[in-house]
């Protein structure tokens, strides 16, 4: 009997191996894909009560962790809650993490790669990981004045701003309103973690959403700049080139005509690109659109970023869009930014931004600097072209000239700074017959060596119609956050 | 091992030493791993040495003490290495549950706790091996209950379905209650089964091992001799369908087929054997709800509404790493019935990969030994019944840690000697003792030379 004997002992022997290999694959093999999932309590636990790093603007901290006296140790603090809100995101136990923390997780976590000398001190030091900053590149005084100037528009206004550094990318302000406070997400008491969540779904104007990234609204006019950047890029155009003007467009295949904002006349049947810019015209960039054809004008917005994500520091950038096969009224009414044309505020940032910077569309960014917990540099952000030429830099020069005489002369006075020169465009975008228009105001300054670029949107301000312009809502806006970078 | 040549016995060759100091010695060690376990779970979640350091390592300490003064005793040949394993494994088991009872009490100070009743499991089982050990001077006496055996392992089998006394805890109804405690008769059964095996088949292995035909150079038995394979297979479905445990079924059934196959050392058995097992699970994937869900969980758990358990275990195992939290600093009570069946998660948790593989090589030295002493026994019922017990616990260590990390589906069985359960522990003890009789009778010089036995030629026979 000894042979069938050895023989399972052989047997036995497979079937311990098999034991040890396959618990070798679990505890190291796929380990990290286990513990890197969004239901794993005991990871989350481990994390939730770790020291993680802090969110920093300009060496002061928007969101810390201190120390309490609960089964976490650790309390995460907003100490600007609202006006950072859709920046530093919130860190909840129960419904995880969102923007910078969640983007910068594994730093603000101390898992990154890059601390685990960090993590191997601590373990030997018997003392618990902690996690490393994050520095972002905001302007602390163009945050608050983007925050306080939607703010002054009422307390539920919906709208965003974004203010970029044109020769960089780097994001000097970003504010979404309605905001909400991240600090009630981020409680240890989870009863009230829920009723707070609850609230801010059940919330129709959708606090948590980042409306500067997140949601794409009709750009109206503002986006005659992508139109008239197509024109001059045709080569057909010059800024004082003739185009047609008037009261009203004939739509070929429709019944209806395209009429100007008001009624108004543009000035006369003919008139110049740069005056049909300054009163910003329907029927003129109607008449380009439909010249130039759709694709012209779509190319032309692609190479402002329309079709693409581009923000990595935030999650949930959506894509911008322009109409797949629009006719030729169709056509006229997207180069007017109406139809079916649709913007983020970040992205009409970028289009102001790609101008100032001579043609060049910087990649956009909101991490300046990460840094371990000793205060090591790991990484400074390197700006990067997005695109390099966006539009050639005459045509950028052109495009310039015709938005200072938009703030000069034209539709844009409030966006005036005195002793400086300031370029811009206005939009006013319908949507629809049933909800109120939006109110844009896009501009850089100075014109001659832009420091800031900067996009308005507001969507509702609960005002009569009539007073909805972005000349008299957006623009003021944008000359205070405009003002907060250049004297800072 | 160490044996020395003797001179009187040509056929024999060696006599084997007694080697009881070594066992002291690595008794000594268990109970350093089990004590200090348990020192480090008080310092791990208290802070400090548990108060009751000192009457809990006494009382462990005493109880192996015990054993190996009965074993120098009674079976002073037995082998030196299966009783300090499994004392380090009942140690670092009573450790992980006492560690497992004060997390449950830091979430509710009215919170059920084990250890305690695992300590006096443990004394039970320690009793009961002691009177293995006194009562059962030579396991061939073992033979005279062949079908005596075979009678207790149906009653046993059978008592968990009959109403009052019979429960269903968790699903599977394999529980009697007895008095205030509830018992797993299908722990117990599973040692007679092996007893009744090895006297029915050390009886019949001739006819089942001479007829038959040959067909692709496999001798397969004749149909007439399949009829107590196919009793045991039934007997075998007849507990997954009824008692709803597929553990135990695959375990009986694995069981009967390794022993008729070292009975009768024709592998034809096996493939007869393995196809049966491989039709019987088929259809009972097909009828019933509760394995289609255990397969279901086991291909895909992410995406299976009943993976819950099994998916906790994986994660406490990940966290575990390499080198583990270290005891007291995991989260065991996350994973349902860490205590019990899905201790060895616990371990993974809290001890990491290191730990996990120590302890299956433990289990693993303890089938080892146990088929060791298959080998250099002389009798074919004790050859039959260590194979039996070596292999059951083979089977059983790979179907639950294999089940828990996810190797194969999950099928409710305990850890030999860890898993919170006075039957199972009871059992198991009783196990050992039988092997270290089964060992000592091996390794005893023969008393005299008045010529071999029957067996005694067969071997010399297929020894050439």
């Amino acid at each position: 009997m000894n042979k069938p004997i050895r023989t399972m002992s052989i047997f036995c022997m497979a079937l311990f191996v098999a034991l040890l290999v396959n618990a070798t694959y679990l505890q190291y093999l796929q380990a990290d894909d286990l513990n890197s999932r969004n239901d794993n309590k005991r990871v989350r636990d481990a994390e939730f009560s770790r020291e993680r790093g802090a969110i920093l603007v300009r060496g002061d901290s928007v969101a810390e962790s201190r120390p309490v006296d609960d089964e976490f140790e650790f309390q995460r603090v907003y100490t600007q809650p609202k006006r950072y809100a859709h920046l530093t995101g919130y860190y909840s136990y129960t419904y995880g993490r969102n923007a910078i923390e969640l983007t910068q997780n594994d730093i603000l976590s101390g898992s990154d790669p890059r601390l685990f000398v960090n993590r191997v001190v601590d373990l030997f030091g018997n003392s618990q990981p902690k996690g490393g900053d994050v520095s972002l590149t905001v302007d602390p005084k163009a945050q608050q004045a983007a925050y306080d100037g939607l703010r002054a528009l009422g307390r539920n206004v919906e709208g965003a701003v974004v203010a970029l550094d044109p020769s960089t990318g780097a994001i000097q302000a970003m504010v979404s309103s309605p905001s909400y406070d991240p600090n009630a997400l981020a409680s240890h008491d989870l009863s009230k973690v829920q009723q707070a969540w609850e609230r801010l779904e059940s919330d129709p104007d959708r606090p948590r959403l980042n409306r500067a990234i997140q949601e794409v609204y009709p750009p109206g006019s503002t986006f005659k700049l992508v139109t008239a950047a197509a024109a001059l890029s045709s080569g057909q155009y010059e800024p004082d080139s003739i185009v047609p003007g008037g009261t009203r467009l004939d739509l070929p295949q429709t019944d209806t005509d395209l009429v100007n904002e008001n009624g108004s006349d543009c000035g006369g049947k003919k008139i110049t690109l740069t005056d049909a810019l300054r009163v910003s015209c329907n029927v003129s960039f109607g008449y380009l659109g439909m010249t130039l054809g759709a694709d012209t004008v779509r190319e032309q917005a692609q190479k402002f970023g329309w079709g693409d994500k581009y923000l990595d520091d935030l999650n949930g950038q959506v894509e911008s869009r322009f109409p797949e096969d629009p006719d030729a009224p169709q056509t006229a009414l997207s180069a007017i930014g109406q139809f079916d044309v649709a913007a983020t505020p970040l992205q009409m940032a970028m289009v102001t931004a790609g101008i100032a910077n001579g043609g060049t569309v910087m990649k956009p960014y909101l991490v300046d600097e990460v840094r371990s917990p000793d205060l090591e540099t790991l990484e400074k952000a390197s700006p990067e072209a997005y695109r390099s030429n966006a539009v050639s830099s005459s045509v950028a020069r052109d495009l310039t000239q015709m938005m200072i005489e938009v703030v000069d002369r034209g539709t844009a006075t409030t966006a005036q700074i005195p002793g400086m020169k300031v370029a811009g465009k206005t939009g006013t975008a319908q949507s629809s017959p049933e909800r109120p228009p939006y109110a844009w105001f896009v501009s850089f300054a100075p014109a001659d060596d832009p420091q800031v670029a900067v996009a308005v949107l507001v969507e509702d301000a609960g005002v009569e119609r009539d007073a909805i312009s972005g000349s008299g809502l957006a623009a003021p806006i944008a000359k205070r956050v405009m003002e907060a970078v250049i004297n800072r | 091992m160490s044996s020395r040549l003797t001179s009187g016995n040509p056929l024999m060759g060696f006599v084997h030493r007694r080697r009881r100091g070594a066992e002291l010695f690595l008794l000594v060690l268990s109970l350093v791993v089990g004590v200090g376990g348990y020192a480090a779970v008080g310092l791990g979640v208290e802070g400090h040495v548990p108060a009751d350091i000192v009457g809990y390592g006494g009382w462990l300490a005493a109880l192996c003490l015990v054993c190996h003064v009965v074993v120098r005793i009674f079976a002073p040949y037995a082998d030196p290495v299966l009783l300090p394993i499994v004392a380090a494994l009942n140690g670092v088991g009573l450790a992980m549950i006492h560690r497992i009872d004060l997390a449950n009490l830091a979430q509710n100070e009215d919170a059920q706790t084990f250890a305690r009743d695992q300590l006096l499991w443990m004394t039970v089982g320690v009793v009961l091996f002691i009177a293995v050990l006194v009562v059962l001077r030579d396991h061939r006496r073992l033979q005279a209950f062949t079908y005596t055996s075979g009678l207790a392992a149906l009653v046993l089998l059978i008592m968990p379905l009959l109403p009052v006394i019979g429960t269903e805890i968790h699903g599977a109804r394999i529980w009697i209650n007895v008095g205030p405690m509830s018992f797993q008769p299908g722990e117990v059964a599973k040692v007679c089964l092996v007893i009744f095996f090895a006297g029915y088949l050390v009886l019949h292995r001739d006819a089942l091992a001479l007829a038959g035909k040959r067909f692709a150079g496999i001798d397969f038995p004749r149909g007439r001799d399949l009829g107590p394979v196919l009793a045991m297979w039934l007997v075998s479905l007849g507990v997954l369908v009824f008692q709803r445990d597929l553990g135990s079924s695959l375990l009986f059934f694995g069981l009967f087929l390794v022993m008729l196959y070292v009975a009768t050392e024709r592998p034809g058995w096996l493939v007869v054997g393995t196809a049966l097992f491989a039709a019987g699970s088929y259809v009972g994937y097909l009828l019933f709800g509760h394995v289609q869900e255990r397969v279901d969980a086991w291909i895909d758990p992410f995406h299976s509404d009943n993976a819950f358990q099994i998916i906790q275990g994986m994660y406490g195992m990940a966290w575990g790493g390499l080198v583990g939290r270290g005891l007291g600093q995991g989260d065991p009570t996350l994973i349902p019935f860490s205590y019990s069946d899905f201790i060895i998660a616990a371990m993974g948790e809290e001890l990491g990969l290191t730990g996990v593989m120590a302890l299956i090589l433990l289990y693993g030295v303890i089938v080892e030994r146990g088929l060791r002493t298959a080998l250099v026994c002389r009798d074919a019922f004790g050859k039959l019944v260590a194979t039996g017990l070596a292999v059951t616990f083979a089977l059983q260590v790979f179907v639950v840690i294999g089940g828990v990390t996810k190797l194969i589906p999950l099928t409710g069985l305990t850890t030999p000697f860890m898993s919170y359960g006075g039957s199972s522990l009871v059992a198991n003890w009783a196990i050992i003792a039988l092997l270290l009789r089964i060992s000592d009778q091996a390794r005893r010089p023969l008393p005299d030379l008045s010529g071999p036995t029957d067996d005694d030629a067969t071997q010399v026979v297929m020894l050439r």
